[in-house]
């Protein structure tokens, strides 16, 4: 299973089989949480209470930016988040993931989530998720739903503890559309008959990528463009 | 004589025949025919019962071939009741809908009897699901807000937990349909008969199943066999329905209730529609041209908002109770009473005008796919004998043909009609190269199972519907069609309007060509001979 932004960037041409596969974007499409909300339960839940404290603070005063960093740019946003991380070790960063996964994303995931990837996978479909969020956090969410790849981000470490930067080239908004093209070619795929999702406008690269777009539980922008460009809209919130 | 008048259904064209009003999407426009065309007209609608509650208690407790329901029924039992969805009537009727009334005094009776396990599901197969507010306006407020959503819902025919398999007919025909009804000691089905092609076996075998059992009979070959699939006892399609039919009796003890409208499907004040123009009064025509300028002012949008928001006042003429294929031939037998025109010979050009409206757009689009289902499916259906329309004739219709979706009710039609036409319009090869892909297409399940979509493979259904048409038919030329790539997808032609359309259809009609105008809508039924 990849876990990795990096991706290969050479690969003789070769013919392209007819594996579809269906990339899944995983904030807001699959489940109803994001970063901001990983990042939170890990500061609320610290042993430390003086870092408890001083943590939840910090996150606090820098939500505001954080959402109007994110509004601008996902990628500077990504960067600037995952400051957050630094210190940690390796192995808590391991320890952590799996707790936010359990506490966090599993409790959030939308109700049609896994009905709608077993649907894909009886379809004969690969299933791969495309994250900006940490593979510590993706690997025990790709093992829950039984996909069979995931890109998500890595952070630097060193000497056993995160710097709190991210291994280039970051995954988020534009670049997945690489890490797609980069993994596409590295599988021989055809993206004509490939399947992707996503929930916000800044993933509409992602999308352009493959010739099967959809636009699952869509911002306001998102939507517009999918009924412009006629793609599907699901909703895996089953709101009547 | 009736409310209406006394008129002929058949009216032959002469040089100062008014001209003829014709449907035109969301408009009315007004044509001259050539002299000598024959215009077919509706019955007249068949005055409705005095007490529609009175015939209901009549029906159940006199049914055909079965003890009375209230001898169905014992303190604890299992009932699951099923209902028409909102396919049916057309346009949706005023309230209370038939449906509500039914539901009323079943429901008052099963209180009686101690019975309070009760579901109530609504039979839609692959159709969309209803929206809350649908069914509120469909069962009434009370009802309503006592059942709805844990005791009374949509079929979900993609929900594994919801479908239990009885068994395959000596065809080979799949018999798959919800488990509740199977597991009930009773099934109650509530029905609205709009055309002969409803009720019946169809209203459980397909109302209440999957993928599984309609592939059996919504298929290519189905339809082409169907002569027509308006005639019941001439259609492969309801042999088939039948023969799962019967495997679903041998699980489920059933008792039905039939009801037929008649075909008031405008308000009092267009009376009109209902008369040949011939007839029409000065104020007739003034409230008409008054209502088609204002339709032509009007967006598109809010035209179709208008006549989708405009119920129809049809009325019970007929209700029938029992077992399905005693109290269905009552039921046939009175639709026929409304919707049957004697015509004597087919046409070379039959002229149709397409309204807003099929069972598959109720307050929504009627996309090309549905002009063509309207054309070459309903309307060439629409006989018992002979089609209307010579072998190899052409048919003209007259309708915008927009390239017009909507994206929440028909997304899968929105692929099949961009990306699979184009490649090919032969409903064998769709069939072989892309049912299975759009019948399982996750998307489209989600979209059907938590939207409010059509199921991804209802275009192929569509398609199909169009089948015997399709193979009938020689030409069809879209008259006035704004888009004429649309026709041309369809495989149709195109022309700026009716005039135009006439010349060009005469070009492959016989020397002095039968030139015929079905004066649709209302609905009619023609016994050709």
């Amino acid at each position: 299973m990849s876990h990795s932004a990096s991706a290969p960037t050479t690969h003789s041409p070769s013919t392209k089989t007819d594996q579809q596969v269906a990339f899944y974007d995983v904030d807001g499409t699959l489940v109803k949480v994001n970063v901001v909300h990983s990042y939170a339960y890990y500061v609320l839940n610290h042993h430390s209470i003086r870092r408890k404290v001083s943590g939840f603070a910090k996150l606090l005063a820098s939500i505001p930016a954080y959402v109007a960093t994110d509004y601008y740019s996902r990628k500077v946003f990504n960067e600037w988040f995952y400051r957050n991380y630094e210190g940690f070790s390796e192995d808590r960063l391991i320890v952590v993931g799996q707790e936010i996964f359990e506490k966090i994303i599993r409790p959030s995931m939308f109700p049609g989530t896994i009905d709608l990837i077993k649907r894909s996978k009886d379809a004969g479909i690969k299933q791969v998720l495309v994250t900006g969020a940490l593979d510590v956090v993706t690997r025990p969410l790709a093992e829950y739903l039984g996909v069979d790849d995931f890109g998500a981000n890595r952070l630097e470490i060193v000497d056993g503890h995160a710097t709190g930067r991210l291994v280039g080239p970051l995954l988020a908004g534009p670049n997945k559309s690489q890490w797609i093209r980069d993994y596409a070619r590295m599988h021989d795929l055809n993206l004509d008959i490939c399947w992707a999702y996503a929930d916000s406008f800044s993933d509409l690269p992602m999308l352009s990528m493959v010739g099967r777009p959809c636009a699952v539980n869509p911002d306001f922008k998102l939507r517009a463009a999918a009924r412009d460009f006629n793609w599907p809209v699901l909703s895996l919130g089953h709101q009547d | 004589m009736s409310e209406f008048g006394s008129y002929s259904n058949i009216i032959y064209t002469e040089a100062d025949s008014p001209a003829r009003w014709l449907a035109f999407g969301e408009e009315f426009i007004e044509e001259h025919m050539p002299v000598g065309t024959r215009v077919i007209f509706p019955q007249p609608p068949i005055a409705g019962l005095a007490n529609p509650e009175a015939a209901i208690r009549h029906a159940i407790n006199h049914p055909e071939n079965s003890d009375p329901l209230f001898a169905l029924l014992k303190p604890g039992m299992k009932v699951t009741i099923a209902i028409d969805d909102v396919s049916v009537p057309l346009p949706p009727m005023v309230t209370p809908d038939v449906r509500q009334t039914m539901l009323e005094i079943v429901l008052g009776l099963m209180a009686d009897f101690g019975v309070e396990d009760i579901h109530i599901i609504v039979a839609t197969a692959f159709h969309r699901r209803m929206t809350g507010p649908e069914v509120r306006r469909m069962v009434g407020s009370k009802i309503f807000g006592e059942y709805w959503p844990k005791r009374l819902y949509n079929l979900d025919a993609e929900d594994p937990e919801q479908m239990t398999f009885l068994g395959t007919t000596e065809h080979g025909e799949d018999v798959e349909i919800n488990r509740r009804a199977v597991e009930s000691d009773l099934v109650v089905y509530l029905n609205v008969n709009l055309v002969p092609m409803d009720g019946g076996h169809k209203s459980v075998a397909v109302g209440l199943s999957g993928y599984r059992s309609l592939k059996a009979h919504h298929n290519p070959d189905a339809i082409r066999k169907s002569n027509s699939y308006m005639d019941p006892y001439a259609s492969e399609l309801h042999n088939s329905v039948n023969r799962q039919g019967e495997i679903v009796e041998k699980h489920c003890k059933i008792f039905r209730i039939e009801t037929v409208l008649n075909n008031r499907m405008y308000p009092s004040q267009l009376d009109f529609f209902f008369k040949p123009e011939e007839q029409w009064t000065g104020l007739d025509r003034t409230k008409f041209q008054g209502m088609k300028y204002a339709l032509s002012k009007l967006p598109r949008a809010a035209r179709r908002k208008v006549l989708h928001s405009t119920p129809a006042p049809l009325e019970l003429i007929g209700v029938y109770a029992g077992e399905t294929v005693a109290a269905h031939k009552k039921t046939i037998e009175r639709c026929f009473d409304q919707y049957a025109v004697k015509v004597e010979g087919q046409a070379d050009i039959l002229i149709v005008g397409i309204p807003h409206i099929s069972p598959y757009n109720v307050y929504s689009i009627l996309n090309p796919l549905l002009v063509q289902v309207m054309a070459l499916g309903y309307i060439h259906n629409m006989y018992r004998g002979k089609p209307l329309l010579k072998k190899g004739g052409t048919l003209i219709i007259t309708h915008p043909c927009y390239d017009e979706f909507h994206a929440e009710h028909h997304p899968s039609y929105i692929e099949f009609f961009n990306r699979l036409l184009p490649e090919t319009r032969d409903a064998h090869t769709l069939q072989r190269r892309y049912e299975k892909e759009f019948a399982h297409n996750p998307n489209y399940i989600q979209m059907y199972r938590y939207g409010h979509a059509y199921h991804g493979v209802h275009p192929f259904y569509m398609w199909y519907w169009g089948e015997n048409g399709r193979q009938h038919v020689g030409r069809v030329i879209a008259a006035g069609a704004e888009s004429p790539h649309v026709p041309e997808r369809l495989g149709w032609e195109w022309s700026p309007d009716l005039s135009t359309a006439i010349e060009m259809a005469k070009d492959s009609a016989p020397g002095s060509p039968e030139i015929t105008h079905l004066h649709f809508p209302p609905m009619m039924i023609c016994d050709v001979s």
